[in-house]
Protein backbone atom coordinates (compact mmCIF):
# COMPACT_ATOMS: atom_id res chain seq x y z
CA UNK A 1 0.00 0.00 0.00
CA UNK A 2 2.65 2.43 1.10
CA UNK A 3 4.59 1.47 -1.94
CA UNK A 4 1.77 2.20 -4.36
CA UNK A 5 1.15 5.61 -2.91
CA UNK A 6 4.81 6.60 -2.97
CA UNK A 7 5.89 5.25 -6.31
CA UNK A 8 3.62 7.29 -8.62
CA UNK A 9 4.68 10.49 -6.87
CA UNK A 10 8.27 9.64 -7.68
CA UNK A 11 7.33 8.96 -11.26
CA UNK A 12 5.66 12.33 -11.59
CA UNK A 13 8.68 14.01 -10.09
CA UNK A 14 11.18 12.37 -12.37
CA UNK A 15 8.73 12.52 -15.28
CA UNK A 16 10.18 9.32 -16.75
CA UNK A 17 7.47 6.80 -16.20
CA UNK A 18 8.15 4.61 -19.25
CA UNK A 19 11.86 4.43 -18.47
CA UNK A 20 11.02 3.44 -14.92
CA UNK A 21 8.80 0.61 -16.01
CA UNK A 22 11.50 -0.59 -18.36
CA UNK A 23 14.01 -0.58 -15.51
CA UNK A 24 11.56 -2.64 -13.51
CA UNK A 25 11.44 -5.30 -16.18
CA UNK A 26 15.25 -5.41 -16.33
CA UNK A 27 15.39 -5.53 -12.55
CA UNK A 28 13.22 -8.61 -12.40
CA UNK A 29 15.64 -10.40 -14.74
CA UNK A 30 18.65 -9.30 -12.74
CA UNK A 31 17.02 -10.27 -9.46
CA UNK A 32 15.42 -13.53 -10.52
CA UNK A 33 18.23 -15.97 -9.60
CA UNK A 34 18.96 -14.46 -6.18
CA UNK A 35 15.36 -13.89 -5.32
CA UNK A 36 14.33 -17.38 -6.39
CA UNK A 37 17.24 -18.98 -4.57
CA UNK A 38 16.70 -17.03 -1.37
CA UNK A 39 12.97 -17.71 -1.40
CA UNK A 40 13.41 -21.43 -1.93
CA UNK A 41 16.50 -22.00 0.20
CA UNK A 42 16.20 -19.41 2.98
CA UNK A 43 12.79 -17.79 3.38
CA UNK A 44 10.72 -20.92 2.87
CA UNK A 45 12.94 -23.10 5.12
CA UNK A 46 12.94 -20.46 7.87
CA UNK A 47 9.16 -20.53 8.01
CA UNK A 48 9.21 -24.29 7.59
CA UNK A 49 11.57 -24.65 10.56
CA UNK A 50 9.01 -22.96 12.77
CA UNK A 51 6.28 -25.26 11.46
CA UNK A 52 8.37 -28.41 11.91
CA UNK A 53 9.23 -27.38 15.46
CA UNK A 54 5.54 -27.60 16.36
CA UNK A 55 5.30 -31.24 15.30
CA UNK A 56 6.48 -34.60 16.42
CA UNK A 57 8.26 -35.05 13.08
CA UNK A 58 10.15 -38.33 12.77
CA UNK A 59 12.29 -38.85 9.66
CA UNK A 60 10.18 -41.87 8.85
CA UNK A 61 6.62 -42.47 10.03
CA UNK A 62 3.65 -40.38 11.02
CA UNK A 63 3.79 -36.69 12.00
CA UNK A 64 1.78 -35.43 14.94
CA UNK A 65 0.95 -31.82 15.87
CA UNK A 66 2.30 -30.98 19.31
CA UNK A 67 1.89 -27.23 19.60
CA UNK A 68 4.67 -26.02 21.87
CA UNK A 69 5.32 -29.55 23.11
CA UNK A 70 8.86 -29.68 21.72
CA UNK A 71 9.72 -26.38 23.38
CA UNK A 72 8.45 -27.48 26.80
CA UNK A 73 10.33 -30.74 26.33
CA UNK A 74 13.52 -28.74 25.70
CA UNK A 75 12.98 -26.66 28.84
CA UNK A 76 12.62 -29.75 30.99
CA UNK A 77 15.40 -31.75 29.29
CA UNK A 78 18.46 -31.66 31.57
CA UNK A 79 20.70 -32.42 28.58
CA UNK A 80 19.41 -29.40 26.68
CA UNK A 81 19.85 -27.16 29.71
CA UNK A 82 23.41 -28.40 30.07
CA UNK A 83 23.99 -27.86 26.37
CA UNK A 84 22.83 -24.23 26.60
CA UNK A 85 25.11 -23.70 29.60
CA UNK A 86 28.05 -25.27 27.75
CA UNK A 87 27.47 -23.04 24.75
CA UNK A 88 27.20 -20.00 27.02
CA UNK A 89 30.44 -20.97 28.76
CA UNK A 90 32.21 -21.35 25.42
CA UNK A 91 30.99 -17.93 24.28
CA UNK A 92 31.86 -16.30 27.62
CA UNK A 93 35.43 -17.63 27.44
CA UNK A 94 36.01 -17.44 23.70
CA UNK A 95 34.74 -13.98 22.74
CA UNK A 96 36.65 -11.86 25.30
CA UNK A 97 39.85 -13.88 24.88
CA UNK A 98 39.63 -13.68 21.11
CA UNK A 99 39.17 -9.89 21.22
CA UNK A 100 41.97 -9.42 23.77
CA UNK A 101 44.44 -11.54 21.79
CA UNK A 102 43.58 -10.09 18.39
CA UNK A 103 43.38 -6.48 19.55
CA UNK A 104 46.54 -6.83 21.64
CA UNK A 105 48.54 -8.24 18.76
CA UNK A 106 47.11 -5.76 16.26
CA UNK A 107 48.10 -2.86 18.53
CA UNK A 108 51.54 -4.32 19.14
CA UNK A 109 52.06 -4.92 15.43
CA UNK A 110 51.53 -1.26 14.59
CA UNK A 111 52.79 0.41 11.42
CA UNK A 112 56.32 0.73 12.87
CA UNK A 113 56.93 -3.03 13.05
CA UNK A 114 58.81 -4.63 10.17
CA UNK A 115 57.32 -7.72 8.54
CA UNK A 116 53.78 -7.14 9.76
CA UNK A 117 52.47 -8.22 6.37
CA UNK A 118 53.98 -11.65 6.99
CA UNK A 119 52.33 -11.86 10.41
CA UNK A 120 48.97 -10.97 8.88
CA UNK A 121 49.26 -13.81 6.39
CA UNK A 122 50.53 -16.20 9.06
CA UNK A 123 47.71 -15.58 11.55
CA UNK A 124 45.13 -15.72 8.78
CA UNK A 125 46.09 -19.19 7.56
CA UNK A 126 44.12 -21.20 10.16
CA UNK A 127 41.08 -18.97 9.63
CA UNK A 128 40.94 -20.01 6.01
CA UNK A 129 41.91 -23.68 6.30
CA UNK A 130 39.15 -26.25 6.78
CA UNK A 131 38.12 -26.28 10.44
CA UNK A 132 38.16 -30.07 10.48
CA UNK A 133 41.84 -30.16 9.49
CA UNK A 134 42.73 -27.65 12.22
CA UNK A 135 40.79 -29.62 14.82
CA UNK A 136 42.54 -32.85 13.79
CA UNK A 137 45.93 -31.26 14.42
CA UNK A 138 44.87 -30.13 17.90
CA UNK A 139 43.42 -33.52 18.69
CA UNK A 140 46.87 -34.97 18.25
CA UNK A 141 48.37 -32.11 20.27
CA UNK A 142 46.03 -32.72 23.23
CA UNK A 143 46.33 -36.52 23.08
CA UNK A 144 48.05 -38.25 26.04
CA UNK A 145 51.58 -38.68 24.69
CA UNK A 146 51.01 -35.80 22.25
CA UNK A 147 53.22 -32.72 22.04
CA UNK A 148 51.80 -30.97 25.13
CA UNK A 149 52.03 -34.08 27.30
CA UNK A 150 55.42 -35.20 25.99
CA UNK A 151 56.82 -31.68 26.23
CA UNK A 152 55.69 -31.16 29.82
CA UNK A 153 56.92 -34.53 31.00
CA UNK A 154 60.29 -34.42 29.32
CA UNK A 155 61.10 -30.78 30.11
CA UNK A 156 59.42 -30.36 33.50
CA UNK A 157 58.88 -33.94 34.61
CA UNK A 158 55.12 -33.52 35.07
CA UNK A 159 52.35 -35.20 33.14
CA UNK A 160 49.79 -33.07 31.38
CA UNK A 161 46.17 -33.61 32.33
CA UNK A 162 44.13 -35.72 29.93
CA UNK A 163 42.82 -32.54 28.30
CA UNK A 164 40.05 -34.02 26.21
CA UNK A 165 38.98 -36.72 28.68
CA UNK A 166 38.65 -34.50 31.74
CA UNK A 167 35.45 -32.57 32.41
CA UNK A 168 37.53 -29.73 33.88
CA UNK A 169 39.92 -29.43 30.97
CA UNK A 170 37.86 -30.33 27.91
CA UNK A 171 36.11 -26.97 27.54
CA UNK A 172 39.25 -24.84 28.11
CA UNK A 173 41.01 -27.07 25.57
CA UNK A 174 38.25 -26.44 23.01
CA UNK A 175 38.41 -22.70 23.70
CA UNK A 176 42.21 -22.64 23.33
CA UNK A 177 42.01 -24.48 20.02
CA UNK A 178 39.26 -22.17 18.78
CA UNK A 179 41.21 -19.04 19.65
CA UNK A 180 44.28 -20.31 17.81
CA UNK A 181 42.07 -21.06 14.83
CA UNK A 182 39.98 -17.92 14.78
CA UNK A 183 41.71 -14.84 16.19
CA UNK A 184 43.47 -14.09 12.90
CA UNK A 185 40.28 -12.77 11.39
CA UNK A 186 39.68 -10.12 14.04
CA UNK A 187 43.41 -9.44 14.05
CA UNK A 188 43.16 -8.49 10.38
CA UNK A 189 40.07 -6.33 10.94
CA UNK A 190 41.72 -4.51 13.88
CA UNK A 191 45.01 -4.10 11.99
CA UNK A 192 43.16 -2.48 9.12
CA UNK A 193 41.41 -0.12 11.55
CA UNK A 194 44.62 0.76 13.39
CA UNK A 195 46.28 1.57 10.06
CA UNK A 196 43.73 4.35 9.61
CA UNK A 197 44.75 6.12 12.83
CA UNK A 198 46.88 9.11 11.76
CA UNK A 199 50.48 8.74 12.92
CA UNK A 200 50.69 12.52 13.39
CA UNK A 201 48.08 12.41 16.17
CA UNK A 202 49.87 9.59 17.93
CA UNK A 203 53.16 11.45 17.66
CA UNK A 204 51.77 14.72 18.95
CA UNK A 205 50.21 12.83 21.86
CA UNK A 206 53.62 11.32 22.55
CA UNK A 207 55.24 14.76 22.49
CA UNK A 208 52.59 15.92 24.97
CA UNK A 209 53.86 13.15 27.25
CA UNK A 210 51.19 10.48 26.75
CA UNK A 211 52.46 6.96 27.46
CA UNK A 212 51.62 3.93 25.26
CA UNK A 213 48.52 3.12 27.33
CA UNK A 214 47.19 6.68 27.21
CA UNK A 215 47.89 6.92 23.48
CA UNK A 216 45.89 3.76 22.95
CA UNK A 217 43.05 4.83 25.24
CA UNK A 218 42.60 8.39 23.99
CA UNK A 219 43.80 8.35 20.38
CA UNK A 220 43.51 4.82 18.96
CA UNK A 221 40.49 3.48 20.86
CA UNK A 222 37.91 6.14 19.83
CA UNK A 223 38.86 5.65 16.20
CA UNK A 224 38.55 1.87 16.16
CA UNK A 225 35.30 1.44 18.10
CA UNK A 226 33.26 0.82 14.92
CA UNK A 227 35.58 -2.06 14.00
CA UNK A 228 35.45 -3.34 17.57
CA UNK A 229 31.68 -3.30 17.48
CA UNK A 230 31.57 -5.09 14.15
CA UNK A 231 34.12 -7.69 15.23
CA UNK A 232 32.57 -8.45 18.62
CA UNK A 233 29.09 -8.73 17.13
CA UNK A 234 30.21 -11.12 14.40
CA UNK A 235 32.35 -13.16 16.81
CA UNK A 236 29.47 -13.46 19.28
CA UNK A 237 27.08 -14.63 16.57
CA UNK A 238 29.44 -17.22 15.13
CA UNK A 239 30.63 -18.49 18.52
CA UNK A 240 27.09 -19.48 19.46
CA UNK A 241 27.21 -21.74 16.40
CA UNK A 242 30.26 -23.73 17.58
CA UNK A 243 30.09 -27.30 16.30
CA UNK A 244 33.10 -28.89 14.60
CA UNK A 245 35.54 -28.28 17.48
CA UNK A 246 33.64 -30.20 20.19
CA UNK A 247 32.25 -32.67 17.65
CA UNK A 248 35.71 -33.84 16.64
CA UNK A 249 37.80 -33.07 19.73
CA UNK A 250 35.55 -34.60 22.39
CA UNK A 251 32.32 -35.83 20.73
CA UNK A 252 30.65 -33.60 23.31
CA UNK A 253 32.18 -35.52 26.17
CA UNK A 254 33.14 -36.49 28.71
CA UNK A 255 29.46 -37.22 29.22
CA UNK A 256 27.78 -34.11 27.87
CA UNK A 257 30.34 -31.73 29.37
CA UNK A 258 31.20 -30.11 26.02
CA UNK A 259 28.10 -30.77 23.96
CA UNK A 260 26.84 -27.56 22.34
CA UNK A 261 23.47 -26.41 21.01
CA UNK A 262 24.35 -27.18 17.41
CA UNK A 263 25.57 -30.65 18.41
CA UNK A 264 22.25 -31.14 20.16
CA UNK A 265 20.42 -30.13 16.96
CA UNK A 266 22.54 -32.59 15.01
CA UNK A 267 22.07 -35.41 17.52
CA UNK A 268 18.31 -34.97 17.81
CA UNK A 269 17.85 -34.72 14.06
CA UNK A 270 20.27 -37.29 12.73
CA UNK A 271 21.01 -39.67 15.60
CA UNK A 272 17.57 -39.84 17.26
CA UNK A 273 15.74 -38.87 14.03
CA UNK A 274 13.49 -36.39 15.82
CA UNK A 275 13.28 -33.46 13.40
CA UNK A 276 10.69 -31.59 15.45
CA UNK A 277 12.91 -31.41 18.50
CA UNK A 278 15.96 -30.55 16.39
CA UNK A 279 14.06 -27.74 14.70
CA UNK A 280 12.84 -26.37 18.02
CA UNK A 281 16.39 -26.38 19.37
CA UNK A 282 17.53 -24.57 16.20
CA UNK A 283 14.89 -21.90 16.76
CA UNK A 284 15.97 -21.48 20.39
CA UNK A 285 19.49 -20.84 19.11
CA UNK A 286 18.15 -18.35 16.55
CA UNK A 287 16.23 -16.45 19.24
CA UNK A 288 19.29 -16.37 21.53
CA UNK A 289 21.41 -14.98 18.68
CA UNK A 290 18.80 -12.36 17.77
CA UNK A 291 18.50 -11.31 21.41
CA UNK A 292 22.25 -10.96 21.88
CA UNK A 293 22.59 -9.03 18.62
CA UNK A 294 19.77 -6.69 19.62
CA UNK A 295 21.44 -6.03 22.99
CA UNK A 296 24.70 -5.33 21.16
CA UNK A 297 23.03 -2.83 18.86
CA UNK A 298 21.30 -1.04 21.75
CA UNK A 299 24.52 -1.04 23.76
CA UNK A 300 26.66 0.36 20.96
CA UNK A 301 25.30 3.89 21.52
CA UNK A 302 27.19 3.95 24.78
CA UNK A 303 30.63 3.25 23.38
CA UNK A 304 30.85 3.32 19.59
CA UNK A 305 31.91 6.56 17.83
CA UNK A 306 31.00 6.85 14.19
CA UNK A 307 31.83 10.54 13.83
CA UNK A 308 35.50 10.71 14.76
CA UNK B 1 67.76 6.72 21.20
CA UNK B 2 69.51 3.54 22.30
CA UNK B 3 66.65 2.66 24.68
CA UNK B 4 64.25 3.15 21.79
CA UNK B 5 66.35 0.76 19.67
CA UNK B 6 66.52 -1.76 22.51
CA UNK B 7 62.75 -1.65 22.87
CA UNK B 8 62.37 -2.30 19.18
CA UNK B 9 64.71 -5.29 19.26
CA UNK B 10 62.93 -6.80 22.28
CA UNK B 11 59.61 -6.24 20.56
CA UNK B 12 60.72 -8.06 17.43
CA UNK B 13 62.22 -10.95 19.38
CA UNK B 14 58.99 -11.37 21.34
CA UNK B 15 56.97 -11.29 18.13
CA UNK B 16 59.08 -14.02 16.62
CA UNK B 17 58.51 -16.08 19.79
CA UNK B 18 54.74 -15.54 19.40
CA UNK B 19 54.95 -16.62 15.78
CA UNK B 20 56.85 -19.80 16.71
CA UNK B 21 54.27 -20.74 19.35
CA UNK B 22 51.51 -20.01 16.86
CA UNK B 23 53.17 -22.14 14.18
CA UNK B 24 53.90 -24.94 16.65
CA UNK B 25 50.75 -26.99 15.97
CA UNK B 26 51.29 -26.79 12.22
CA UNK B 27 54.95 -27.73 12.43
CA UNK B 28 54.00 -30.60 14.73
CA UNK B 29 51.40 -31.74 12.21
CA UNK B 30 53.94 -31.69 9.34
CA UNK B 31 56.53 -33.49 11.45
CA UNK B 32 54.04 -36.18 12.50
CA UNK B 33 52.89 -36.59 8.92
CA UNK B 34 56.44 -37.65 8.01
CA UNK B 35 57.03 -40.13 10.84
CA UNK B 36 56.65 -43.91 10.82
CA UNK B 37 53.49 -44.98 12.68
CA UNK B 38 55.32 -46.37 15.72
CA UNK B 39 57.26 -43.13 16.29
CA UNK B 40 54.29 -40.75 16.55
CA UNK B 41 54.18 -40.96 20.34
CA UNK B 42 57.61 -40.78 21.90
CA UNK B 43 58.43 -39.88 25.53
CA UNK B 44 60.36 -36.82 24.35
CA UNK B 45 59.18 -34.70 21.41
CA UNK B 46 61.27 -35.05 18.27
CA UNK B 47 60.94 -32.96 15.16
CA UNK B 48 62.01 -35.84 12.91
CA UNK B 49 61.48 -39.57 13.11
CA UNK B 50 64.14 -42.13 12.22
CA UNK B 51 63.24 -41.48 8.57
CA UNK B 52 61.20 -39.00 6.55
CA UNK B 53 58.29 -41.11 5.39
CA UNK B 54 56.91 -39.22 2.38
CA UNK B 55 55.10 -42.46 1.66
CA UNK B 56 52.53 -41.43 4.34
CA UNK B 57 51.05 -38.93 1.92
CA UNK B 58 50.52 -41.63 -0.69
CA UNK B 59 49.25 -44.04 1.97
CA UNK B 60 46.60 -41.54 3.07
CA UNK B 61 45.13 -41.89 -0.41
CA UNK B 62 44.83 -45.65 -0.08
CA UNK B 63 43.54 -45.47 3.50
CA UNK B 64 40.63 -43.37 2.22
CA UNK B 65 39.71 -42.36 -1.34
CA UNK B 66 41.16 -38.88 -0.93
CA UNK B 67 41.50 -38.36 -4.65
CA UNK B 68 37.73 -38.67 -4.92
CA UNK B 69 37.20 -36.35 -1.93
CA UNK B 70 39.44 -33.71 -3.46
CA UNK B 71 37.63 -33.88 -6.81
CA UNK B 72 34.24 -33.69 -5.08
CA UNK B 73 35.28 -30.72 -2.96
CA UNK B 74 36.82 -28.99 -5.95
CA UNK B 75 33.70 -29.49 -8.05
CA UNK B 76 31.35 -28.35 -5.29
CA UNK B 77 33.46 -25.32 -4.36
CA UNK B 78 34.06 -24.16 -7.95
CA UNK B 79 30.45 -24.61 -9.08
CA UNK B 80 29.07 -23.11 -5.88
CA UNK B 81 31.39 -20.10 -6.19
CA UNK B 82 30.35 -19.56 -9.81
CA UNK B 83 26.67 -19.55 -8.87
CA UNK B 84 27.29 -17.21 -5.93
CA UNK B 85 29.29 -14.73 -8.01
CA UNK B 86 26.81 -14.73 -10.94
CA UNK B 87 23.65 -14.47 -8.85
CA UNK B 88 24.99 -11.89 -6.41
CA UNK B 89 26.59 -9.63 -9.00
CA UNK B 90 23.32 -9.53 -10.94
CA UNK B 91 21.16 -8.72 -7.93
CA UNK B 92 23.77 -6.29 -6.63
CA UNK B 93 23.58 -4.43 -9.95
CA UNK B 94 19.80 -4.24 -9.72
CA UNK B 95 19.94 -2.83 -6.20
CA UNK B 96 22.72 -0.37 -6.99
CA UNK B 97 21.67 0.90 -10.40
CA UNK B 98 18.13 0.04 -11.47
CA UNK B 99 15.09 1.93 -10.25
CA UNK B 100 12.09 -0.22 -9.51
CA UNK B 101 9.19 -0.38 -7.14
CA UNK B 102 9.83 -1.76 -3.68
CA UNK B 103 13.60 -1.70 -4.09
CA UNK B 104 14.32 -0.57 -0.54
CA UNK B 105 11.90 -3.05 1.01
CA UNK B 106 13.32 -5.91 -1.02
CA UNK B 107 16.85 -4.97 -0.04
CA UNK B 108 15.90 -4.97 3.65
CA UNK B 109 14.41 -8.44 3.12
CA UNK B 110 17.71 -9.59 1.56
CA UNK B 111 19.66 -8.25 4.52
CA UNK B 112 17.22 -9.88 6.91
CA UNK B 113 18.07 -13.31 5.52
CA UNK B 114 21.67 -12.79 6.68
CA UNK B 115 20.45 -13.10 10.26
CA UNK B 116 19.18 -16.65 9.87
CA UNK B 117 21.85 -19.10 11.03
CA UNK B 118 22.53 -22.25 9.03
CA UNK B 119 21.52 -24.32 12.06
CA UNK B 120 17.90 -23.18 11.83
CA UNK B 121 17.81 -24.08 8.16
CA UNK B 122 19.36 -27.54 8.21
CA UNK B 123 16.28 -29.43 9.40
CA UNK B 124 13.83 -28.00 6.85
CA UNK B 125 16.59 -28.00 4.23
CA UNK B 126 17.09 -31.72 4.75
CA UNK B 127 13.35 -32.25 4.45
CA UNK B 128 13.30 -30.10 1.29
CA UNK B 129 16.15 -32.09 -0.23
CA UNK B 130 14.30 -35.30 0.61
CA UNK B 131 11.19 -33.99 -1.13
CA UNK B 132 13.22 -33.02 -4.19
CA UNK B 133 15.00 -36.38 -4.19
CA UNK B 134 18.35 -34.61 -3.80
CA UNK B 135 19.70 -36.33 -0.68
CA UNK B 136 23.25 -37.56 -1.34
CA UNK B 137 23.62 -35.50 -4.52
CA UNK B 138 25.85 -32.70 -5.79
CA UNK B 139 22.73 -30.52 -6.13
CA UNK B 140 22.22 -30.69 -2.38
CA UNK B 141 25.87 -29.93 -1.66
CA UNK B 142 25.90 -26.85 -3.89
CA UNK B 143 22.57 -25.10 -4.33
CA UNK B 144 21.20 -24.56 -0.79
CA UNK B 145 24.14 -22.31 0.18
CA UNK B 146 24.70 -20.65 -3.20
CA UNK B 147 22.20 -17.82 -2.77
CA UNK B 148 23.35 -15.86 0.25
CA UNK B 149 22.58 -12.17 0.46
CA UNK B 150 26.13 -11.57 1.64
CA UNK B 151 27.54 -11.38 -1.88
CA UNK B 152 24.74 -9.10 -3.02
CA UNK B 153 25.45 -6.77 -0.13
CA UNK B 154 29.21 -6.75 -0.69
CA UNK B 155 29.06 -6.14 -4.45
CA UNK B 156 26.31 -3.54 -4.16
CA UNK B 157 28.62 -1.51 -1.93
CA UNK B 158 31.21 -1.54 -4.72
CA UNK B 159 28.77 -0.79 -7.52
CA UNK B 160 27.56 2.24 -5.57
CA UNK B 161 31.07 3.69 -5.62
CA UNK B 162 31.22 3.57 -9.44
CA UNK B 163 30.43 7.05 -10.79
CA UNK B 164 26.98 7.08 -12.43
CA UNK B 165 28.29 9.23 -15.32
CA UNK B 166 30.29 6.30 -16.65
CA UNK B 167 27.16 4.31 -17.21
CA UNK B 168 24.95 7.20 -18.29
CA UNK B 169 27.32 8.03 -21.13
CA UNK B 170 27.14 4.44 -22.32
CA UNK B 171 23.37 4.44 -22.03
CA UNK B 172 23.10 7.54 -24.18
CA UNK B 173 25.13 5.68 -26.75
CA UNK B 174 22.45 3.00 -26.74
CA UNK B 175 24.00 0.56 -24.34
CA UNK B 176 21.34 -1.33 -22.36
CA UNK B 177 21.59 -2.44 -18.73
CA UNK B 178 22.85 -5.90 -19.72
CA UNK B 179 25.75 -4.55 -21.74
CA UNK B 180 26.70 -1.90 -19.24
CA UNK B 181 26.56 -4.53 -16.49
CA UNK B 182 28.85 -6.89 -18.39
CA UNK B 183 31.14 -4.35 -20.02
CA UNK B 184 31.42 -1.59 -17.44
CA UNK B 185 30.38 -2.71 -13.97
CA UNK B 186 31.78 -6.24 -13.79
CA UNK B 187 35.30 -5.33 -14.94
CA UNK B 188 35.40 -2.43 -12.49
CA UNK B 189 34.29 -4.65 -9.62
CA UNK B 190 37.09 -7.15 -10.18
CA UNK B 191 38.75 -6.66 -6.74
CA UNK B 192 35.42 -7.06 -4.94
CA UNK B 193 34.61 -10.14 -6.97
CA UNK B 194 38.05 -11.55 -6.11
CA UNK B 195 37.31 -11.14 -2.40
CA UNK B 196 33.88 -12.71 -2.74
CA UNK B 197 35.32 -15.57 -4.77
CA UNK B 198 37.96 -16.39 -2.19
CA UNK B 199 35.59 -16.26 0.78
CA UNK B 200 32.96 -18.33 -0.99
CA UNK B 201 35.42 -20.92 -2.24
CA UNK B 202 36.91 -21.31 1.23
CA UNK B 203 33.56 -21.65 2.93
CA UNK B 204 32.47 -24.35 0.48
CA UNK B 205 35.85 -26.06 0.77
CA UNK B 206 35.75 -26.17 4.58
CA UNK B 207 32.04 -26.79 5.05
CA UNK B 208 31.42 -29.70 7.41
CA UNK B 209 28.02 -29.79 9.10
CA UNK B 210 25.89 -29.82 5.94
CA UNK B 211 27.88 -32.49 4.05
CA UNK B 212 27.88 -34.55 7.25
CA UNK B 213 24.10 -34.47 7.13
CA UNK B 214 23.32 -34.73 3.45
CA UNK B 215 25.96 -37.19 2.22
CA UNK B 216 25.20 -40.87 2.82
CA UNK B 217 27.74 -42.50 0.53
CA UNK B 218 30.94 -40.91 1.79
CA UNK B 219 33.15 -42.93 -0.60
CA UNK B 220 31.13 -41.56 -3.53
CA UNK B 221 29.99 -38.01 -2.65
CA UNK B 222 32.23 -37.27 0.32
CA UNK B 223 34.08 -33.93 0.52
CA UNK B 224 37.51 -33.36 2.05
CA UNK B 225 36.30 -32.45 5.59
CA UNK B 226 34.08 -35.54 5.63
CA UNK B 227 37.02 -37.65 4.46
CA UNK B 228 39.16 -36.27 7.28
CA UNK B 229 36.46 -37.05 9.82
CA UNK B 230 36.60 -40.65 8.59
CA UNK B 231 39.90 -40.97 10.43
CA UNK B 232 38.28 -40.60 13.84
CA UNK B 233 36.33 -43.46 15.27
CA UNK B 234 38.51 -45.83 13.30
CA UNK B 235 40.18 -48.42 15.43
CA UNK B 236 43.76 -47.55 16.22
CA UNK B 237 43.86 -44.10 14.66
CA UNK B 238 46.76 -43.76 12.23
CA UNK B 239 47.89 -40.34 13.34
CA UNK B 240 50.68 -39.98 10.80
CA UNK B 241 48.31 -40.63 7.88
CA UNK B 242 45.67 -38.39 9.45
CA UNK B 243 48.16 -35.53 9.68
CA UNK B 244 49.27 -36.09 6.10
CA UNK B 245 45.63 -35.85 5.00
CA UNK B 246 45.03 -32.72 7.13
CA UNK B 247 48.08 -31.01 5.64
CA UNK B 248 46.90 -31.85 2.12
CA UNK B 249 43.47 -30.41 2.94
CA UNK B 250 45.13 -27.16 4.02
CA UNK B 251 47.39 -26.69 1.01
CA UNK B 252 44.86 -25.11 -1.40
CA UNK B 253 43.71 -22.53 1.12
CA UNK B 254 47.20 -21.68 2.32
CA UNK B 255 48.21 -21.07 -1.30
CA UNK B 256 45.13 -18.91 -1.81
CA UNK B 257 45.85 -16.82 1.28
CA UNK B 258 49.49 -16.30 0.33
CA UNK B 259 48.73 -15.49 -3.32
CA UNK B 260 45.80 -13.18 -2.66
CA UNK B 261 46.87 -11.58 0.62
CA UNK B 262 46.85 -8.05 -0.81
CA UNK B 263 43.33 -8.42 -2.19
CA UNK B 264 42.14 -9.95 1.06
CA UNK B 265 43.52 -7.24 3.31
CA UNK B 266 42.25 -4.53 0.99
CA UNK B 267 38.88 -6.17 0.58
CA UNK B 268 38.43 -6.41 4.33
CA UNK B 269 39.58 -2.85 4.70
CA UNK B 270 37.21 -1.45 2.14
CA UNK B 271 34.16 -3.49 3.07
CA UNK B 272 34.86 -3.97 6.75
CA UNK B 273 33.26 -7.35 6.28
CA UNK B 274 34.16 -10.98 5.96
CA UNK B 275 32.81 -14.36 4.95
CA UNK B 276 30.93 -16.71 7.14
Amino acid sequence: MLNETVAPAENVRSGRRPALRKDGRYASVFLAPSLGGLALFTLFPTAMALAISLFDWPVFGERKFLGFGNYSHLLSDPVFRRVVLNTGLFVALYVPLNVIVSLGLATWLGPKIKGRQAFRVLFFIPVMTPMVANVMVWRLLFQPGGLLDAGLSSWFGIHAPNFLGSSNWAMPAIVAMSIWQGFGYNFLVFSAAIDQVPQSQLESAQIDGAGPFQRFRYVTWPMITPSLFFATTMTLITSFQVFAQPFILTQGGPGVATQTIVMYVYNQGWQFLSMGLASAAGWVLFVIIMGITAIQFVGQRKWVNYDV
Amino acid sequence: MTSENLRRVVSHVLLIAVAIVFLGPLVYAVSTSLKPADEVFTPTPHLFGSQLRWQNYADAFTFAPFGKYFLNSLFVAVTGTLVVVCASSMSAYAFARLKFRGREQLFVLFLGTLMVPQEVLIVPMYWLMQSLGWVDSYWALILPWAFTAFGTFLLRQFFLTVPAELEEAARVDGCGPFRSFLRIMLPLARPAIAVLTVFTFISFWGSFLWPLIIVNSVEDKGTVPLGLAQFIGQQGTQWNLMMAASIMAMIPTVLLVVLLQKHLVRGLLVTGLGGR
